[in-house]
């Protein structure tokens, strides 16, 4: 059932207030789908109270975070309520004695770093585009970076959230401690579901304290294949970087960039014994400020795909020479991005889309083969209308589409851009 | 339990897999929370993963609810049996599949020995980081099930942080792989759910562990205090300065008097003990060790020893791993607790409990995880005094409400199980409950799974999703909603 665009308008602004309601215009579309309004609520109730107006008048919700770019995933099948979290900005408590913090979903991952800074603390975790990035849509995305290498990632830092579900259940799960084995660990079923269960109105972290040092090494190399064994052995090693990151390009000369953390003093000692772990290659001190980061790889990406691919650590080196192998006749050009954790970002650029597509499926069966994943989360739009974005072909995905079921039986929220079409 | 389907049971898993006599079913009718009994109607040790499925099959199309078991060391009454039911002991499948050591991977069957994981990758450089006390006898299945943690925990986080993958037999027989080897697949995260989840929503029979490599490193401080207050400040300062330990542990007098009597660690006899442990590359432990050291001695630390060498090390660790059991010499009987509290709260908290403990009449020892905040007062009474074991669990009850009072939680690694599924409801509100049931429902929508544990009130998974109805008993306050 379609409630008419007056009608749904009015209900709106009766829940939040005239001035958080407005038509969309065609920068809210979402990879291309229209939306027909977008509505801001203030707090967490608000929020349910909308999901509940949306799922009683058969609607679709997009949840927007930073909401620039709402790319990720596979085109939604309708929008019909952009619901944002802009207001929902404030950081509600840093406790930071106990190193934890309670922020809004709507809350920039800068804004709250800079909060967590007064105090010489930081979330660990360094995500794409800090300053626009919400809490809500790193976690919805499962977005992180180098540091997970020391650190984890969101659902190893992640304590508690509170969730709005379609019905209009506001749920809390998790807490505000570290250890808390009480009931099911919802935090982590939130990370990284992409906003298709429920809207994430407020999470607690745990913290760390931000480093007194800082130093990164870059290590190069002609090829990767002479750095890859670096990177195991370092990982076998009991040097203890918080960040380690293989950067390849295709004409260009790869990188194996390393970040430590701590007192100055022992620092030098690490970087000692880094290069008794590199005899022969090549070392220069990198500043902090030029550790190399994915947000260029989205420059000028109108005929680029970007993925997230993940294999072992191992497989580092046959993963560079797969894209090589497959980009050459292809014509493509490509850059990776990786942790030594076997994640990585990879960009393909092509002078036509049909090489975009060929070189995903060949690249998609090999790392299948590495038993790895490849998810395309950028592509042109008439690249994107002809795949499958997350590739993923997995035993547990009637699990999902029960899971799924459950929460949002409806199919109100982000419909069709999940995995499987969830 | 109909003979028919014992002899079905006895054919998948064979006359040694099956146990059905009286007098042997017994042995598995209670788990480390002894004062709960149930006699099982069958126990079945399958010795594959296939034998598992066929088991799980046969219960599900008979709507008979079976209870995984590991090795029974949990505290909660997470691997209590279910009258009528069948208990899965998963001791038989205890094989280490792969073990890949350049991704620092290992692949083992649920009845793995914790502390075996950690013998395979040693000659490597590698440890099994999660190291519950009870490491030598428990299973990493009833680890990934309670999401248990150890010691080391503060550092290098618990059993969820590191299992990457788990092949799992669902409630009603089909098997599914979440995760795997290679991190952050697509999808939604059921792995991380299942983890903790207590053996509600299935049965783990393969598990991809991470392993981390030994650090340069360790180096373990003793540092007696005058007060728990003194040892608490301590740990809080150690925190703010910046330093991430291993591990911080606290022990108050009784816990080391008792501790002492089992294995003459040679503690100070103090009224606070801290053990702290640094790990990682030597030239930052030195320089960091010095920094506690001064922040102990700052917080009134009395005697400060560093342990020499490997073999002191192990002695100072034995007293405090032993602590549990060794509280048998204090007293006849006893409670253990597991609640959390937020770090800076420990002073206060400990207070509060003193003076609980002794409106009560009864001691209380303490010796916890001072890092993580979590807290395991022993509430010691003596059973065959009449009256006394109700008195020592309402103390008990009313420490956890103290923790949850003061921003923390029912539980920190033991897990809810039996014992504190009727504390749910202080922590959670009735819509956070339902909303963990509705994770309930898509895994095992007839509840076969471990029924009846964890939650205070299972929904029916065909009832419309709604709000929570108070049964009119309850409102009449004639019933408690547990
Ligand atoms: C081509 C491309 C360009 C990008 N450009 C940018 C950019 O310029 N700036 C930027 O910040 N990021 C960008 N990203 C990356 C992505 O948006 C980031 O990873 C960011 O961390 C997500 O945070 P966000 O607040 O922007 O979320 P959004 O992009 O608004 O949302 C991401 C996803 O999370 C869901 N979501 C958001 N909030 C919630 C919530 N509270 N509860 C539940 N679900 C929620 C959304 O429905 C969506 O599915 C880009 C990604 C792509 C593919
Ligand atoms: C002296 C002592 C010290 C302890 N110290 C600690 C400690 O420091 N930290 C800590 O966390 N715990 C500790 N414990 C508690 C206990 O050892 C842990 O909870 C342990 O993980 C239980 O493992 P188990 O193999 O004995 O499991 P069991 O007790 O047999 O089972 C525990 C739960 O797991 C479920 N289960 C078992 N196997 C599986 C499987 N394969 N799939 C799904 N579900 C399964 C069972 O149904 C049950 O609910 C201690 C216990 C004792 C007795």
């Amino acid at each position: 059932m379609m409630v008419d665009a007056e009608t749904l308008q009015a209900d709106l602004r009766a829940l939040v207030g005239a001035e958080h309601v407005r038509p969309a215009t065609a920068a809210d579309a979402i990879d291309g789908v229209p939306a027909q309004v977008v509505v801001e609520p203030g707090d967490a109730a608000e929020v349910a109270a909308v999901l509940r107006l949306a799922r009683d008048a058969g609607l679709s919700v997009a949840p927007r975070g930073g909401g620039s770019k709402l790319g990720w995933g596979n085109p939604p099948r309708r929008v019909d309520l952009i619901l944002s979290t802009r207001r929902l900005d404030r950081v509600v408590e840093h406790a930071w004695a106990d190193m934890t913090a309670t922020v809004q979903a709507g809350c920039t991952v800068a804004q709250l770093q800079r909060v967590l800074a007064e105090h010489g603390q930081r979330l660990a975790l360094d995500p794409l585009w800090p300053a626009t990035a919400t809490i809500g849509g790193i976690l919805a995305t499962n977005d992180s970076g180098a540091l997970r290498a020391r650190f984890g990632t969101l659902r190893d830092l992640v304590l508690g959230v509170t969730i709005a579900l379609p019905d209009g259940t506001l749920a809390r799960s998790g807490g505000k401690v570290v250890k808390n084995v009480a009931g099911y660990d919802l935090p982590k079923l939130m990370t990284g579901a992409l906003g298709t269960l429920g809207v994430i109105t407020e999470a607690t972290f745990r913290l760390y304290p931000l480093p007194s040092h800082v130093s990164c090494v870059r290590l190069s190399a002609s090829e990767v294949s002479a750095l890859h064994p670096v990177l195991l052995r370092v990982l076998d090693s009991t040097l203890a970087p918080s960040g380690v990151q293989l950067h390849a390009r295709q004409g260009a000369a790869p990188a194996l960039d390393l970040r430590f953390e701590g007192i100055a003093a022992a620092l030098d000692a690490q970087l000692e014994q880094l290069a008794r772990l590199a005899p022969g290659i090549a070392s220069q001190p990198l500043a902090p400020e030029a550790w190399p980061t994915a947000e260029p790889l989205w420059d000028d990406a109108d005929l680029a795909l970007i993925c997230k691919a993940s294999v072992l650590p191992a497989q580092l080196d046959a993963l560079v020479q797969t894209i090589r192998r497959v980009s050459a006749p292809l014509r493509l050009s490509w850059e990776l991005l990786a942790q030594a954790a076997g994640v990585g970002w990879l960009r393909l650029a092509a002078t036509n889309e049909q090489a975009l597509l060929a070189a995903l499926s060949i690249l998609r069966a090999e790392v299948g083969r590495l038993h790895g994943s490849l998810a395309a989360l950028h592509a042109p739009s008439a690249v994107k209308a002809r795949l499958d974005v997350w590739g993923a072909d997995e035993s547990a995905l009637p699990l999902m589409r029960r899971v799924k079921e459950q929460f949002d039986p409806q199919r109100v929220l982000n419909p069709g851009r999940f995995v499987g079409g969830i | 339990m109909h003979p028919r389907i014992i002899d079905e049971l006895r054919a998948i898993v064979g006359t040694h897999g099956l146990i059905a006599e009286p007098e042997q079913l017994r042995t598995y009718e209670c788990d480390g929370l002894t004062n709960l009994r149930v006699v099982p109607s069958a126990v079945v040790l399958p010795a594959s993963g296939e034998h598992l499925q066929a088991v799980v099959r046969v219960c599900h199309r008979e709507r008979i609810p079976f209870v995984a078991r590991g090795s029974g060391t949990g505290l909660s009454g997470g691997a209590l049996p279910v009258e009528g039911g069948v208990v899965i002991s998963l001791s038989r499948l205890n094989r280490i599949l792969e073990v890949d050591i350049p991704n620092a991977r290992v692949v083992v069957e649920p009845g793995v020995i914790n502390l075996d994981v950690t013998e395979r990758v040693a000659p490597f450089g590698y440890f099994y980081a999660p190291d519950p006390s009870s490491q030598s006898v428990c299973t990493i299945g009833g680890n990934v099930a309670e999401n248990s943690g150890g010691a080391h925990c503060l550092k290098y986080g618990f059993t969820a942080n590191h299992v990457l993958g788990l092949k799992l037999v669902l409630p009603d027989g089909e098997i599914v792989q979440l995760g795997g080897k290679t991190l952050d697949p697509p999808g939604y995260d059921l792995m991380g759910v299942f983890v903790g989840s207590e053996g509600t929503l299935g049965i783990a029979t393969e598990i991809t562990l991470r392993v981390v490599k030994r650090p340069e490193v360790v180096q373990t401080l003793l540092a007696a205090f005058h007060s728990t207050d003194e040892a608490g400040a301590a740990v809080s300062e150690i925190i703010a300065a910046g330093i991430l330990p291993a591990a911080i542990e606290m022990m108050d007098a009784l816990s080391i008097q008792a501790a002492e009597a089992a294995v003459h660690a040679g503690y100070p006899q103090c009224d606070a003990l801290l053990l702290v442990e640094l790990d990682g590359p030597a030239a930052e432990v030195a320089l960091s060790m010095e920094r506690v050291t001064e922040i102990c001695r700052g917080c009134g630390a009395w005697e400060i020893r560093l342990a020499q060498s490997e073999a002191e090390r192990m002695v100072v660790w034995k007293g405090r791993k032993a602590a549990f059991a060794a509280m048998g010499r204090v007293a006849p009987d006893y409670i253990v607790q597991d609640g959390v509290i937020p770090r800076t709260a420990l002073p206060r908290v400990l207070r509060e409990i003193r003076q609980l403990s002794e409106a009560a009449g009864l001691r209380v020892a303490n010796v916890f995880h001072a890092g993580d905040g979590n807290l395991h007062p022993l509430v010691l009474y003596d059973r065959s005094v009449p009256g006394q074991e109700h008195i020592a669990e309402t103390l008990a009850f009313d420490i956890i409400k103290l923790c949850v009072q003061a921003g923390g939680s029912i539980t920190g690694e033991h897990g809810v199980g039996r014992e504190k599924q009727k504390y749910m409801s202080t922590m959670y509100a009735e819509p956070d409950l339902d909303t963990m049931q509705l994770v309930r429902c898509a895994f095992d929508p007839q509840h076969l799974a471990n029924p009846d544990k964890v939650f205070p009130r299972p929904r029916l998974c065909a009832e419309k999703q709604g709000r929570y109805e108070p049964h009119p008993l309850e409102q009449a306050g004639v019933a408690e909603l547990f």
